[in-house]
């Protein structure tokens, strides 16, 4: 076969032919092929291996159900496994190759899993690979690894685009077969704003796979009609190629479009799409899926569900075989006889379970009615099947229904559980259904052509109706109520050799009986113990059928044992569709001091804090290792002046009358009484007592605070305080609004800060010790003019100011600043510095407020005022969090003061034992000191104020280090702050 | 979920942070004999219902408002939504 010899009919363009490969072979398709038909017309048969044991599969459904074809589709970087071929759509160039064997497809040296199939039963993995223990790391979990999972990922970076959108609707129709065209045309025509989705790339559902007319044209043709009509509103939206994957809360559900999957290249444009649809209402019109019957060998290639042989044959124009068998205990099934025999196509045989009158005329075919299949025959693709009476009839294609399975999977997204159905032997949607939900069509069992048109067209009328939205005057499209009775038949007893039941997952009638037999009776134990309804088609060909057979042997009915709970997504989704453009640097917004253009331009290196991009060292030439550069740096501030960039501590203005009586609830210390033009350090407490955050905050005027945040708590601390304005004290008149981002802060820090800045600050601004001393604040203007603040606060220790202006003035600012003091050869600094003079000076970072420090760890206990009430005093006051003999902030050098010292060093006494029984604490932060030329630490240990001078061992496993510290006072330099009143 | 915000109609809950039970409006008075038991129970100790719940859901990319959403743990359904300063104004909080 070529390919393109096909059938009379179908929806494949004739008019030009498409190259394709598959595992190397060149062939040749048409457009509106699939990649399962394409291979089918070309008479390719055995298109994969199954899981476990490795055995020879075909293609079995047509549509998203299919368990047998996965295949890998594309190369490289581009490599997408696991793909169903019989939803891939095929286009010029397309590159399938099959998965899931070792050596090749033909010849798979992990086929040796099938004759050892006696071994490899239910739970297998779970009573084999027990012990010895040794063995698992060294040689059963490579082994798993290397066999588990059919496909393999290419391991490089996806280079194409995904994209996620939000898309708004008074009705979502989700399935365009007759039931969701039939809804999707009234509700269009009614004017409401309509959303009509399917997963395939041609509207119409099964229309296009059977032979129903409607108002007396063919069930295709009067699809195509419709859509015609539908993508002429401007009111209705179609989505072809969209799955349906998951219905959530109030009216909300996931879709994800394939945009380009079909083309060869998709040039920049998004590869997929993940719509976040917000609708009024919905209907479901997912249809059904068919099911099979077990019997003895029942997987060989050219074994087939019933309607997908229509498919291929009506839809497509392929013959999936030359003799062709139908089983079925259902009229349904009889359809494909009949409509291939048209098509002329020979038929083998109809074998129904039933024991009735044929219930179709099909002249000149054989019929065994009651006839049961034993087993097939045939190594890589069918050539015969046996029946129980011992007869074999030649075949290579075998047309399997046992009935069809409503999809009802979006229906119980939100805990609704299905029902079962005796009369059509199937689970139908239940109660709890997501809110706004209606079904129709085969999905609620109405399983006929007419009945689905009917319910369509109702379901959509009465949501018009409850929407307020008025209904166009329709005519219901009239259609034929073919029979489709079925008679509940699961399993051949009389199989001979394995019957399967989950195809993908290998999971064959005996397994299910002996997981049973083990006491695995809940069908969500069943499900984990056997793996059956795992991996990509969650068992959507085979779940009803294992729930037969567990109550057949259970004495229970289908009904009572009910079905696994159905999750999101309906089918697999890329991880990649998920993230959509947020990946790398789009994961999140990376924000830039307003400073950063200079800084880069001065060649500094950067780190991020909190989302910020910081300056954290600025090299100059001849310097090789960053400790030269932040070494530098802390000298020439120290002895001259430095600038650093502080934006990003947050900053959140406060106003209103009760402005200091707010925030004296919501610091540890009073703040009520700061005068105006007076700045204070605050420690902030969670309301369990604990350091929440600290800061200064400056009275700018009598209702007027700036407070400022640590960078890591700017949103939280901005959150909190809303909580206690809005929720806690509602009666308080004041206000906040965050200001992190309108100002520009820089510090500028050292003995010649002052005769920078009074290059800066316009006159007659006095910057005089006593007019301006430390802790004080002011309103000024800089560079002739620019609104400025000006804060006489340090964290180095040194003498020093913060100087805000206008975030907009950020890079000139510092260019400025830096011109102003070149007489005293200023240097800007970065984080690093920061970091050595704050802990020099025996400042508190985020390293010592974990979030596990009280006050009375950080020496800071006498801070919380117990004059006033705030967040966390209370709690603050708890027995365990104010011992004597607790963990309290102390410094740390070494006794040999050229080792270095490591932060997560644990303490220990000299004699103690390597143990974390004997634990005294841990050292939180850790530098170089230029100023004493060794290293230093801050850390926390037991009755530290007690043990000044003692000797402990700072002992750190991960490096290997144990190194004899002494205890010291935290203060490093100039512990009585002459430096920075000066 | 959809939280029908009372001044700005409905919005995406993406665009809340969530913080939990509503009774975290009721904070004890500190100077209560009892205020460290209190404060415990206030801060510990949480019903955790199959049904109605009262909670605090705050607007963080939106207008900043603290709310009381009142939603079934169950169905997420979600019956009522107040703003918080006018639900802790109503139960007696003040300055």
């Amino acid at each position: 076969m070529t390919g393109l010899e096909r059938l009379p009919g179908g929806l494949v363009d004739r008019n030009r032919c498409i190259a394709f490969t598959f595992d190397g072979h060149p062939y040749l398709g048409f457009p509106g092929d699939t990649l399962a038909s394409a291979l089918l017309a070309n008479g390719v048969r055995m298109v994969g291996r199954s899981f476990k044991y490795h055995r020879p599969r075909g293609v079995f459904s047509a549509g998203s159900e299919e368990p047998n074809a996965l295949v890998q589709l594309r190369r490289g970087a581009y490599r997408e496994p696991n793909t169903r071929a019989t939803v891939a759509e095929l286009f010029d160039g397309l590159d399938a190759t099959s998965q899931n064997y070792c050596g090749s497809l033909r010849f798979d040296l992990l086929a040796v899993n099938d004759l050892l199939a006696s071994f490899l039963g239910a739970g297998f993995y779970y009573k084999t690979f027990m012990w010895p223990q040794a063995l698992w790391e060294r040689l059963y979990e490579p082994v798993i690894r290397a066999s588990a999972g059919p496909g393999r990922l290419s391991g490089d970076t996806d280079p194409d685009v995904y994209d996620r959108g939000y898309l708004h609707c008074d009705l979502l129709v989700i399935g365009s077969g007759p039931a969701g065209l039939a809804a999707a045309l009234v509700a269009g025509r009614s004017g409401a704003r309509t959303i009509l989705v399917d997963e395939d790339f041609v509207m119409g559902g099964r229309l296009h796979a059977e032979t129903h007319e409607i108002d007396g044209q063919p069930g295709g043709a009067w699809a195509g009609s419709v859509v015609a009509e539908l993508g002429a509103l401007e009111n209705v939206r179609l989505l072809s190629r969209t799955t349906v994957i998951g219905a959530y809360d109030h009216g909300i559900y996931g879709a994800v479009e394939r945009k380009t999957d079909h083309l060869p290249d998709s040039k920049g444009k998004p590869r997929q799409i993940l719509w976040r649809v917000h609708s009024r209402r919905a209907i479901l019109c997912a249809g059904a899926i068919e099911r099979p019957i077990a019997f003895g060998a029942n997987d060989r290639p050219g074994v087939m569900l019933a309607g997908a042989v229509r498919t291929y044959a009506n839809r497509y124009a392929v013959a999936p075989g030359k003799r062709v068998g139908v089983f079925t205990n259902n009229d349904d099934g009889w359809r494909t006889a009949v409509d291939l025999a048209a098509k002329g196509v020979e038929i083998a045989a109809v074998i129904d379970t039933r024991e009735m009158a044929p219930p179709v005329d099909v002249t000149s075919v054989e019929v065994r009615m009651g006839g049961r299949i034993t087993t097939t025959w045939g190594r890589k693709g069918l050539k015969a099947i046996t029946l129980a009476t011992g007869e074999k009839i030649a075949m290579d294609c075998l047309a399997v229904s046992g009935g069809w399975n409503p999809a009802v999977h979006l229906t119980c997204h939100q805990r609704g559980r299905p029902i079962w159905r005796d009369d059509i032997a199937a689970f139908v949607p239940g109660t709890g259904l997501p809110v706004g939900m209606a079904v129709a069509g085969s999905v609620n069992g109405s399983l006929s052509c007419g009945a689905a048109l009917r319910e369509g067209h109702d379901a959509a009328s009465a949501i018009m109706q409850d929407l307020g939205i008025g209904l166009a005057k329709d005519a219901l499209p009239a259609a034929s109520d073919e029979s489709v009775a079925v008679m509940p038949f699961w399993r051949v007893t009389e199989s001979r050799g394995r019957a399967w039941v989950d195809l993908q997952n290998d999971v064959t009638v005996k397994d299910i009986q002996q997981a049973h037999h083990e006491g695995y009776r809940s069908v969500e134990l069943l499900k984990r113990y056997t793996t059956l309804g795992m991996a990509t088609d969650q068992g959507k060909t085979a779940n009803v059928v294992a729930l037969a057979i567990l109550a057949e042997h259970g004495g229970r009915s289908i009904g009572d044992i009910g079905t696994t709970i159905f999750r999101p997504p309906y089918t697999p989704v890329s991880i990649a569709v998920f993230a959509g453009r947020s990946r790398g640097k789009a994961f999140r917004p990376t924000r830039l001091t307003p400073s950063h253009v200079w800084a880069e331009g001065r060649g500094g290196t950067f780190v991020e804090a909190s989302g910020w991009l910081r300056a954290r060292w600025y090299p100059v030439s001849g310097e090789t290792h960053w400790r030269q550069s932040v070494d530098r740096e802390v000298r020439l501030t120290r002895s001259g002046v430095g600038i650093c960039d502080v934006s990003t501590l947050g900053k959140i203005d406060i106003q209103g009358e009760d402005s200091g009586t707010f925030l004296n609830k919501v610091y540890a210390n009073g703040f009520a009484k700061l005068p105006v033009g007076r700045v204070r350090y605050g420690l902030m407490l969670r309301e369990d007592g604990f350091v929440y955050d600290d800061g200064t905050t400056a009275r700018l005027g009598k209702t007027h605070f700036v407070m400022t945040t640590t960078t890591a708590n700017d949103g939280l601390v901005f959150r909190n305080l809303e909580f206690a304005r809005q929720c806690l004290w509602p009666g308080l008149d004041v206000h906040l609004a965050s200001a992190t981002e309108q100002w520009a802060q820089f510090s500028v820090a050292g003995p010649r800060s002052r005769d920078l800045l009074a290059k800066i600050v316009d006159p007659p601004f006095d910057l005089a010790n006593d007019a301006f001393p430390l802790m004080a604040c002011g309103t000024v203007t800089v560079c002739g003019g620019a609104p400025g603040r000006l804060f006489r606060i340090s964290f180095s220790g040194e003498l020093g100011y913060e100087i805000a202006v206008p975030s907009r003035y950020g890079v000139s600012f510092m260019a400025a600043l830096m011109t102003a003091g070149e007489d005293f050869d200023a240097v800007p600094y970065g984080v690093e510095a920061l970091g050595v003079m704050r802990l020099e000076k025996g400042h508190v970072a985020g390293n010592e407020l974990n979030g596990q420090s009280t006050a009375k760890m950080l020496n800071l206990e006498r801070m919380i005022s117990r004059k006033k009430d705030c967040i966390g005093n209370v709690l603050s006051q708890r027995p365990a969090m104010n011992r004597q003999d607790g963990l309290a902030m102390m410094g740390f050098r070494p006794l040999d003061r050229s080792v270095e010292l490591t932060a997560g060093a644990h303490f220990l006494a000299m004699d103690a034992e390597d143990r974390m029984a004997a634990d005294e604490g841990y050292m939180t932060s850790v530098a170089h000191s230029p100023e004493l030329g060794y290293s230093i630490g801050l850390g926390f240990i037991m009755r530290g104020p007690e043990r000044v001078g003692e000797t402990v061992r700072a002992w750190d496993a991960v490096n290997g280090k144990d190194i004899p510290v002494e205890i010291v006072p935290p203060h490093f330099v100039d512990p009585q702050g002459n430096r920075l009143r000066g | 979920m959809i939280i029908p915000h009372p001044l700005l109609g409905p919005r995406d809950a993406s665009e809340f942070v969530y913080l939990g039970d509503a009774s975290l409006i009721d904070r004890p008075d500190p100077r209560a004999a009892d205020a460290l038991q209190q404060f415990h129970d206030y801060l510990y100790l949480r019903d955790n219902p199959a049904g109605e719940h009262r909670e605090l859901w705050f607007h963080e990319h939106g207008d900043r408002s603290w709310l009381v959403v009142t939603r079934n743990t169950l169905t997420h359904e979600i019956t009522a939504v107040e703003l918080a300063k006018k639900v802790a104004l109503e139960r007696g909080r003040d300055r």
